[in-house]
C-alpha cells in the first residue's frame, strides 16, 4: 500500500474519509498542494477551479459527517479531460477555438459524478479535440510521461493518465475514439478503459467522431475504475445511441478468481513486426501469467485487423470534419478580427482557431466525403467496419475475452512522430478495432521495458459485458501486481 | 415554336408539434429572438439530436393521405453547407431513404364558373422527406443579425416530380397540399408566417418533346400569388431567351416580389458539394405494419373525396362543397349539424356556407381592420376560421335547430334570417328567439282566412288577372296578408286558402 | 484506387471553409496523398454484399415524445457570443439568401 495519500486508492481514500481519518477538504488540498509541486514538471492541467472544488469538498464532509453520503466517490477529486462539459466551467477542447468557451450546461457523465458527491479537480490536457495520440497537439500546454519527462504521454487523453499516474488526481475522466483512454493509461502505467459504445452517455461529450467516441475511466486500480465507470454508465434520453440496460454494481461483482477457466484470445494480427520487443515480451508474460492462473489460451484470427487504420481515419475525419463545422466564428468560438465578410469569418477564424493536425483531419474528412470520393473512401469504409465487426463477433463465439498489447511501442520522445502523421496514425493499430466493433477494452499494467516504460495489455471484451471483462482485468492485476508502482516525482 | 413549360416544385411545410425536431424546446412564431433556445438549437459542443416521434408520424400520415410508399427503414442524414442560420454547419435531413416515396397529389383546375367543377387530374410525388428549419437572418446596412428561434423546427420537403405545365396547375397543387395538410392537422400552412415555402424549377422545351430543358430554381417564395406571377414572368422570360437565341443558364434566381420579376443570384462560388452521409447521432426508424396500420387508422378523409361525397350523398351543389370543403372546421361543423338534424342537408349546407360565412367574415372584418392587416385573404381566411367557429357561440346543433323549425314551417324563411343574426349574437337557440319573440308562423286558418277576404277585396285588378290565367299575380295578394299578420302567416297555408277564395 | 491519389487541397480547403497559406497547402496535400495512397489497402478487400456500419450497434427506432422543455434563457444562450445586438447575433452583411 502507498504511504503518499496522493497514490492511494479511491477505495483506500473511501475507507480513510468513511473513518474520518482525513476530510475532503484536507484530501483535496492534499492534491492541490501536489498539483501545483509538480505540475511545472508534468503539465497534465490546461484549468482549475480551486474555490469551487474546495466549496464541493466541504459539502461531501458534510454530508459524510451527517450519515449521508452519496457513494464511494463522495468527496474524492476527479480529474476531467477538458472535452467534457461541466456548467460554469471553461470547456476549451485544448483549441485556441474555444480557448474563452464557458459551457452553460452540464455533460451527462459529469452530472452523474456531481450526483455521486465527485469533486470536480480540474480540467485536463488533451490533443486539440481529441485528435492525437501523443497529446502534442494541445494548443495550450505539452503533457509530459510522469515515467519519463522527455516522453509523450500519449494521446489524446494524455493530461488524464499523467495526472492520474503522477497522483495529481485519483482519478480521472477521458475520451476514446481510437485509444485516446487506453493508449495513454498504457504509455503512463495506469488503467484506462473505453466502455461498450452506447454504454456511457456521450452528451456533452464534445463530439470528435460521433460512432466512435466514449468517455471512460482512468483509474490506479481496475476496482477504482470500476467504481468510475459505474457512477458514470446507464442510459440516457438526450444520447440516441445510449442503450438501456441495466448497469450492475461492477466493483462488487470484481472476483480475483476470474480467469479460472476462462477461454482468452490472442491473435497473431495484434502481434506484428511493428510491435516493440520489449512490449511483445511483457504482453507474452501477461498471456502466460494468465494461463498460470487457469485460463486457456486460444489462437483467434481477426483478418481484417490490418484495414482498420484507414477505415478509422476515414470514417473519424469524415465525421470530425462535419462535427467540428460548428466552430465557425460565429456564435460562441473565437472570431477572426480580420473578416470582411461572411465567407472570410469562416476561413480565417477557423485558420486562426484551429491548430494543424485539426485541419489536416477536416481536410481529410471533407475529401473523403466530398463528390466523386465517398463511395471510393467514406462507403467503402463503412462496409469494411462491417467486416471487422464480423471479425470480432467470430472471434468471441470461441473465447470470453482477447488479450493484445495497447500500444505497439512504450511512450515516444517528443517530436519524434510529428513529422510523419501516417507514422503516428500507425501507433494507433491495436486500439481503433475496437472502436470501429463498438466493444469494450481495458487497458492493465503489465511491466516495464528495460528503460523503465510502462507497458498496457489490452484486453478486449464482449458488448455490454463490463463486468466480465473488468473481472478478467482484476484478476490479471490482482496476480501480476503492478498497481503500487509509481513514478519517481 | 411553341413551348411548354414543365414545372416542379419542392414545398416546405412546417409541422405543427409542441417542441422541436430533434430537441425538446418549443416552436411559436414571432416570438422575442432567441428566446426560444437550448444548448442543441445552437450545437453547443457536446450536445446531441433526438427525433420527435410526433414529426415522423405526422409526415408518414401525409405520405399515407398521398399515396406514397412507405419504406421500412428511414434514415438520417447530414447535408454540410455552411451559413449563418444553420447552427451545426449541417442540416439534419434525409437523403437516399425518406420517409415517403411516390405517390401524388389530385388537384383540380379552376371550373368555368363557381358552380361548375374543373378538371381533376393528379400531380405525381417524388418523395416527401423530414428536415430541421434553420434560423432567420435580418438584413441590415452594414451586418446581418441571427435568430436561432425558428432553427431545429420539423420540416417536411415534399417534392413533387416535373409534372406540371402553368402557374395555375401549381396554384391548384399548393391548394390541394394546403387543404390535405390542414385537414390532417399537420400544418397551418400559413405561408406569411413561413409555415409553408416553396422552390420552383422551371424549364421549357418545344411543345411534344420529351426531353427537359435547361431548368432554373426560384427559391423560398412566400406566397400562392407570388408563385404565380413568378412563374408566369420566368416562362415569358425563358420564352424570350429561346426565341432570341439567348441561352438559358442553370441557375438560381430571386423572385423580386416589388418590382415582379426574378433576378439571378450572384453565383455560388463552389457548386454545391453537400457531402451528405448517414448522421452518427441518429438511429434508423423502422416502420412496422402495426405503426403504419395505427397511423393509418386515424387518417382523415381527402378533402376532394370528402367533397364527392357531399355532392353524392347529401346531394350538395358544387359550389357549396367547394366552399365546405376547404375548411376542416367548416366541415366538421356541418356534419355536427347533420347529426343533430340529419332531414335536410341542402338548406344547413346552405346556412353554413352563406349564413354563417357571411357573420364570420363581418367578424373577422371587424377584429382585423384595428390591426395592419398584411395577410393574404384566402390564406388568412382559413386559419382565422377555425379560431372563429370554436369561439361561436352559435353550435352546430343550434344552427340544426334552426333549419328544422323552418322545415316544420315554424318560421319562414325570412323570418328566419333574422333569427340566424341574434343567433350567432347571442348564442340562444332558435326555438327560444321565436318563443320570445313571438315569432312563430300563424296557421290558423279562420284567422288568415279573415286576412284573406280583406286583400281580396282590396286587390280586385290582381284577383281578375288571376283569374284570367296569371298566376303570378297572387303574389299581390300575399303582401297584404303578410303585413295584416305581422310577417307570421304561413305561406304553405297561405296560399290553398287564397286560391279557395278566389274560385 | 490505382494510381497515386491525389487531392485538390484549394478545393477542399474551401468546402472545410479553411483558409491555409501556401506553405501548409504543400505540406497537407503531400502528407495527405501519402495517406490516401496507404489508404488504397481498402480497395483489395472484397466488399460485395456487405452492408456498410454506420453505427457500432444495429439499433432501431430510438424517439421521444413531443413534450416541450423550458428554453434556455437568452442571457446564457449569448454569454459566449463573439458578437451580439439586439439579442440576436451579429455576422457580416449577408448577400444571398440561398
Amino acid at each position: 500500500m502507498s504511504q503518499e495519500i496522493y497514490y492511494k486508492k479511491l477505495t483506500e481514500l473511501d475507507e480513510m474519509l468513511d473513518k474520518s481519518e482525513i476530510s475532503a477538504v484536507e484530501l483535496l488540498k492534499e492534491f492541490i498542494g501536489r498539483t501545483k509541486q509538480i505540475e511545472p514538471q508534468i503539465g497534465a492541467f490546461i484549468s482549475f477551479d480551486e474555490s469551487r472544488a474546495l466549496a464541493q469538498a466541504a459539502e461531501s464532509d458534510k454530508r459524510r459527517a451527517s450519515g449521508r453520503k452519496l457513494s464511494a466517490l463522495d468527496g474524492i477529486p476527479v480529474g476531467l479531460k477538458d472535452v467534457i462539459a461541466v456548467r460554469g466551467q471553461k470547456l476549451t477542447c485544448a483549441s485556441k477555438m474555444l480557448e474563452n468557451y464557458v459551457s452553460p450546461y452540464t455533460a451527462t457523465a459529469a452530472l452523474k459524478l456531481e450526483d455521486a458527491g465527485a469533486v470536480f479537480w480540474g480540467r485536463l490536457n488533451m490533443d486539440e479535440f481529441a485528435m492525437g495520440s501523443s497529446c502534442e497537439n494541445s494548443a495550450f500546454l505539452k503533457t509530459k510521461n510522469p515515467w519519463d519527462t522527455t516522453r509523450i504521454p500519449g494521446g489524446s487523453s494524455g493530461g488524464s493518465a499523467a495526472a492520474t499516474a503522477a497522483g495529481e488526481c485519483v482519478v480521472a475522466l477521458g475520451s476514446d475514439t481510437g485509444g485516446s483512454i487506453r493508449q495513454p493509461a498504457s504509455l503512463c502505467g495506469i488503467v484506462g478503459m473505453k466502455p461498450t459504445y452506447g454504454l456511457v452517455s456521450r452528451y456533452g461529450l464534445a463530439a470528435f467522431a460521433s460512432s466512435l467516441d466514449q468517455i471512460g475511466p482512468f483509474a490506479r486500480s481496475v476496482k477504482d475504475a470500476a467504481v468510475l465507470l459505474g457512477t458514470i454508465a446507464g442510459h440516457d434520453p438526450k444520447d440516441s445511441t445510449s442503450v438501456k440496460i441495466d448497469i450492475p454494481d461492477y466493483a462488487a461483482q470484481l472476483d480475483a478468481g476470474a480467469l479460472s477457466g476462462k477461454t482468452l484470445g490472442v491473435a497473431a494480427e495484434y502481434f506484428g513486426d511493428g510491435v516493440d520487443a520489449a512490449v511483445r515480451k511483457r504482453v507474452e508474460e501477461a498471456i502466460e501469467l494468465c494461463r498460470s492462473k487457469g485460463a486457456n489460451i486460444k489462437e483467434v484470427s481477426l483478418p481484417h485487423t490490418d484495414l482498420a487504420i484507414p477505415v478509422y481515419y476515414i470514417i473519424a475525419t469524415a465525421e470530425a470534419s462535419s462535427n467540428l463545422a460548428r466552430y465557425d466564428g460565429v456564435r460562441y468560438t473565437h472570431r477572426s478580427k480580420l473578416a470582411d465578410d461572411v465567407i472570410s469569418l469562416y476561413t480565417k477564424s477557423r485558420a486562426e482557431g484551429f491548430g494543424e493536425e485539426v485541419k489536416r483531419r477536416i481536410i481529410l474528412g471533407s475529401y473523403v466525403l466530398s463528390s466523386g470520393y465517398y463511395d471510393a473512401y467514406y462507403l467503402r469504409a463503412q462496409k469494411v467496419r462491417t467486416l471487422i465487426r464480423r471479425d470480432f463477433e467470430r472471434a468471441f463465439e470461441s473465447v470470453d475475452a482477447i488479450l493484445t498489447p495497447t500500444s505497439p511501442t512504450p511512450a515516444f520522445k517528443f517530436g519524434e512522430k510529428t513529422a510523419n502523421p501516417l507514422a503516428m496514425y500507425l501507433s494507433d493499430i491495436c486500439t481503433i478495432n475496437v472502436n470501429l466493433a463498438g466493444l469494450p477494452g481495458i487497458s492493465v499494467p503489465c511491466g516495464f521495458t528495460p528503460e523503465g516504460l510502462p507497458v498496457g495489455l489490452q484486453i478486449i471484451g464482449k458488448a455490454f459485458r463490463e463486468s466480465e471483462l473488468l473481472s478478467i482485468a482484476y484478476a490479471y492485476e490482482q496476480a501480476a501486481g503492478f498497481s503500487d508502482a509509481h513514478p519517481n516525482l | 415554336m411553341e413551348y411548354e413549360a414543365v414545372i416542379g416544385l419542392e414545398t416546405h411545410v412546417q409541422i405543427k408539434t409542441r417542441s422541436k425536431m430533434f430537441t425538446s424546446v418549443a416552436y411559436k412564431f414571432a416570438e422575442a429572438p432567441n428566446t426560444l433556445t437550448d444548448p442543441v438549437v445552437w450545437a453547443l459542443p457536446g450536445v446531441l439530436p433526438v427525433l420527435n416521434f410526433e414529426a415522423i408520424r405526422k409526415t408518414i400520415e401525409l405520405g399515407l393521405m398521398f399515396g406514397c410508399t412507405i419504406p421500412e427503414i428511414t434514415k438520417w442524414d447530414r447535408k454540410n453547407y455552411f451559413y449563418p442560420d444553420s447552427p451545426k454547419n449541417y442540416q439534419l435531413s434525409q437523403y437516399d431513404q425518406p420517409l415517403c416515396l411516390g405517390g401524388g397529389v389530385e388537384i383540380e383546375m379552376e371550373g368555368a364558373n363557381g358552380s361548375e367543377m374543373g378538371a381533376h387530374r393528379v400531380v405525381k410525388l417524388t418523395r416527401i422527406h423530414l428536415e430541421e428549419d434553420v434560423g432567420k437572418l435580418t438584413h441590415f446596412a452594414h451586418d446581418s443579425l441571427v435568430d436561432y428561434n425558428r432553427a431545429g423546427t420539423p420540416l417536411m420537403e415534399i417534392v413533387s416530380e416535373p409534372d406540371m405545365h402553368s402557374a395555375d396547375e401549381v396554384f391548384a397543387y399548393l391548394n390541394a397540399i394546403r387543404n390535405t395538410v390542414s385537414f390532417a392537422g399537420i400544418s397551418d400552412c400559413d405561408m406569411e408566417k413561413g409555415q409553408m415555402r416553396c422552390d420552383v424549377n422551371v424549364s421549357l422545351r418545344p411543345k411534344g418533346s420529351d426531353k427537359l430543358g435547361v431548368k432554373v430554381e426560384m427559391k423560398n417564395i412566400n406566397s400562392t400569388s407570388n408563385v404565380r406571377n413568378c412563374i408566369n414572368y420566368e416562362i415569358r422570360r425563358q420564352r424570350e431567351c429561346l426565341e432570341s437565341g439567348v441561352p438559358i443558364v442553370q441557375e438560381t434566381r430571386r423572385w423580386d416580389a416589388a418590382l415582379g420579376i426574378t433576378q439571378s443570384m450572384r453565383n455560388k462560388e463552389d457548386a454545391h458539394d453537400y457531402r451528405y452521409f448517414p448522421d452518427p447521432d441518429l438511429l434508423p426508424v423502422k416502420i412496422t405494419p402495426e405503426l403504419l396500420d395505427s397511423i393509418r387508422a386515424d387518417l382523415v378523409e381527402m378533402p376532394f373525396d370528402r367533397q364527392r361525397r357531399y355532392m353524392s350523398d347529401f346531394g350538395l351543389p358544387y359550389s357549396l362543397t367547394s366552399v365546405l370543403c376547404h375548411d376542416r372546421e367548416l366541415c366538421n361543423y356541418y356534419e355536427a349539424s347533420l347529426k343533430a338534424y340529419p332531414k335536410n342537408p341542402k338548406a344547413t349546407a346552405n346556412m353554413i356556407v352563406n349564413d354563417l360565412q357571411r357573420e364570420l367574415y363581418a367578424k373577422l372584418q371587424q377584429q382585423s381592420s384595428q390591426e395592419e392587416d398584411v395577410f393574404e385573404e384566402t390564406e388568412r381566411k382559413s386559419v382565422e376560421h377555425s379560431k372563429h367557429l370554436e369561439e361561436c357561440l352559435l353550435t352546430p346543433e343550434k344552427l340544426a335547430g334552426l333549419v328544422e323549425i323552418i322545415d316544420a314551417a315554424v318560421i319562414s324563411k325570412q323570418m328566419a334570417k333574422e333569427v340566424f343574426v341574434e343567433m350567432f349574437a347571442t348564442g340562444k337557440t332558435a326555438a327560444e328567439i321565436v318563443k320570445q319573440r313571438n315569432l312563430a308562423q300563424n296557421s290558423d286558418t279562420s284567422e288568415l282566412e279573415e286576412f284573406c277576404r280583406k286583400a281580396i277585396e282590396a286587390n280586385p285588378k290582381a284577383v281578375a288577372e288571376f283569374k284570367a290565367g296569371n298566376e303570378k299575380a297572387i303574389n299581390a295578394l300575399i303582401g297584404p296578408v303578410m303585413k295584416a299578420s305581422k310577417g307570421k302567416a304561413n305561406p304553405a297555408v297561405l296560399l290553398p286558402i287564397l286560391k279557395g277564395l278566389i274560385k | 484506387m490505382s494510381d497515386k491519389p491525389t487531392i485538390d487541397i484549394n478545393y477542399v480547403a474551401k468546402l472545410a471553409r479553411i483558409e491555409l497559406d501556401e506553405n501548409e497547402k504543400a505540406k497537407f496535400s503531400a502528407q495527405l496523398e501519402q495517406v490516401l495512397d496507404y489508404f488504397k489497402k481498402l480497395s483489395e478487400v472484397n466488399v460485395d454484399g456487405v452492408e456498410p456500419s454506420a453505427h457500432a450497434h444495429s439499433i432501431y427506432n430510438v424517439w421521444r415524445d413531443d413534450i416541450p422543455t423550458a428554453a434556455m434563457p437568452v442571457e446564457e444562450a449569448l454569454m459566449n457570443a463573439p458578437a451580439k445586438r439586439d439579442n440576436q447575433i451579429v455576422v457580416p452583411k449577408v448577400v444571398d439568401e440561398a
